[in-house]
């Protein structure tokens, strides 16, 4: 366990070697947050909620559902794709180590330093310029925290399965780019899916993309209460475990036809 | 003595397209597609011994790292079986490769954007090498290659021979018995080459580690091996000693003659009649060399007949490089026996 915990620690270093990046991502961050709060506000009028989430329900949603991207988002699907097709992907095989759990630590280093250095700051300027409501319970905080552990993990398993891809493909940056979109469209991100049609709803609760986003906001504004909340919980932990086994075939079989590119 | 790699009959197969020809095989190509069987190894099979440093050798494509990769578990074989350490290297991945260290010569198993220091820790809980282990044998490391300024510097921003001394010291951190080089003195200059080397020699001799080295350097292999596996194609078509593999095929003497005046192919044939000797033309004017066989009697005979007939301003008398030697071999294909 302890190369795991290193692991984190050393992309934790890595990250920091260029800490610079982020000034800028929490001003582009804070401009989408408040291009959607303008927005919302547009589409409310006078309106004192849609679909059961108040204006500034809605505003905590936007907000959080962003800064909790910064946690949760990782580009380890375009790590693997690049790393097999340079041929770098020999290297992790000769470490006595998981190259997919290494990776997912990698991603978690890169998600503790975004939220300590992101996310938390940059949740505390919008605070200052936009209405957000926090919660005062305790147990709404503990859920969330639960919530976006389980969202990363179902984010890391996309990922992983995406660039575990490569090793059939050779070359599937279109793919990558497409899991992207339908990330951002499908997790709630942009829309909370409670305002989808009830036919995709219904689709939607056949895949796994609203553990993603659409949960941990949704716990995070109290738009989930009661009952509701275990019940997202169990849908993020099943689809956690569901995960596995897809990402495992399709390791054992991409070891076994494993071509190294480049000499 | 323990076998520590035990090869037999290790056969690996590629399949691969080939790609018509012109827009209509590209749109026949999305249907249909042509493959194609190379075999990069060919049935090969050799033994290494514990403590030994074996020379790998061969062209370019002639199936070294392909081999190298199957005996380090990154590829499976298509047929035949290989024992490393007494593991089979896929099956058991995990516990075999802590057995062994890796360089490519190529790329760089150090994390790029952090201080040496941290991939050394890194690998360090990777290996589970104790904190004492650790000390005695990486001062050791360290101060042999002479890397200890540079701990502290991020990998990017080391030169070559800088990050090549910090690979090796790397793949040896957990003190493996067996050791595989491929390319490692790639571009690198001739000091950092002699410090690479001795480093070797000293490890072999102090930890009995065995070395498996690739590369395309033969002053390397001549300064480190004395055993040679030579691959052409697939197959190997020399395993054993080196200095064997030179008393058979570099039994001539180049004798290199300046003339002091304009000399010809046929003015000067008639002086190595009857001799084991032929002229060819150097690579400068007047330059001429005898290849001759390598005896006293003739080797004096020849000298003794172009000094007397002809001015001269200049004699060499060289040995047939490996160099040579290897390009013959490959030149001429097949070595029998």
């Amino acid at each position: 366990m302890g190369k795991y915990l290193e692991m984190i620690r050393v992309r934790f270093l890595m990250m920091l070697a260029y800490r610079t990046n982020y000034y800028s991502g929490i001003l582009i961050y804070s401009i989408n947050i408040g291009a959607y709060y303008f927005l919302w506000n547009a589409i409310y009028g006078g309106k004192g909620e849609i679909e059961g989430l108040s204006v500034i329900q809605m505003t905590t949603y936007v907000a959080v559902a962003w800064m909790a991207r910064a946690f949760y988002f990782n580009n380890i699907d375009r790590e693997i794709a690049q790393e097999i097709k340079e041929g770098k992907v020999a290297v992790e095989f000769i470490r006595p180590y998981h190259y997919l759990l290494m990776k997912t630590m990698q991603g978690l280093g890169e998600g503790i330093f975004r939220l300590s250095f992101f996310s938390i700051p940059g949740m505390i300027i919008v605070s200052l310029i936009f209405p957000i409501e926090f919660s005062a319970a305790f147990s709404t905080w503990m859920f969330f925290v639960v919530a976006i552990i389980l969202s990363f993990i179902v984010n890391t398993q996309i990922n992983l399965l995406t660039g575990v891809m490569t090793f059939f493909f050779f070359n599937n940056d279109g793919l990558i780019r497409a899991k992207r979109v339908v990330i951002d469209l499908f997790s709630g991100l942009l829309l909370p899916i409670s305002f989808y049609p009830g036919w995709a709803q219904n689709v939607m609760d056949f895949l796994p993309f609203q553990a993603i986003s659409y949960i941990p906001s949704m716990i995070f504004t109290e738009g989930f209460t009661g009952s509701a909340v275990w019940e997202a919980i169990l849908f993020q932990l099943v689809w956690a475990v569901i995960l596995i086994l897809p990402i495992q075939a399709l390791w054992v079989i991409a070891k076994k036809r494993l071509i190294v590119q480049g000499g | 003595m323990e076998k520590v790699i035990d090869v037999q009959s290790l056969r690996k197969d590629f399949k691969s397209h080939s790609s018509r020809s012109g827009l209509k095989g590209a749109f026949r190509d999305l249907f249909t597609r042509n493959y194609k069987v190379i075999s990069a190894v060919k049935d090969i099979s050799f033994t290494v011994n514990e403590g030994e440093m074996v020379g790998y050798i061969g062209e370019n494509g002639a199936g070294k790292s392909t081999s190298i990769k199957m005996l380090t578990g990154i590829l499976t074989p298509t047929s035949g079986t290989v024992r490393v350490n007494g593991m089979d290297p896929h099956k058991e991945r995990e516990k075999f490769v802590r057995s062994i260290g890796v360089v490519f010569g190529q790329r760089s198993q150090l994390w790029w954007d952090i201080a040496v220091q941290e991939s050394f820790r890194l690998l360090k809980k990777v290996y589970n090498v104790p904190d004492d282990v650790y000390n005695e044998h990486m001062n050791h490391v360290i101060e042999s290659l002479d890397i200890g300024p540079l701990l502290d510097k991020p990998v990017r921003k080391l030169s070559l021979g800088q990050r090549m001394r910090c690979e090796l010291a790397a793949a040896l951190l957990h003190n493996p018995k067996l050791l595989f080089l491929d390319e490692p003195t790639i571009g690198l200059d001739v000091l950092v080459k002699l410090k690479i080397r001795n480093f070797l020699k000293e490890i072999n001799e102090k930890y009995k580690t065995t070395i498996l080295l690739t590369t395309h350097d033969l002053t390397d292999i001549e300064a480190l091996c004395d055993r040679v596996v030579m691959l052409d194609e697939g197959q190997i078509i020399y395993d054993g000693k080196l200095a064997k593999l030179r008393s058979n095929w570099g039994e001539g003497k180049q004798i290199e003659f300046q003339f002091g005046e304009q000399v010809s192919g046929e003015q000067l044939q008639p002086l190595l009649k009857e001799l084991e000797a032929e002229w060819t033309k150097g690579d400068r004017d007047n330059v001429w060399i005898a290849n001759v066989i390598n005896e006293e009697h003739v080797i004096s005979e020849v000298i003794g007949r172009v000094v007397a007939a002809n001015r001269i301003t200049d004699i060499k008398i060289h040995e047939i490089s490996t160099e040579e030697i290897i390009r013959n071999i490959y030149e001429e294909g097949m070595l029998n026996g």
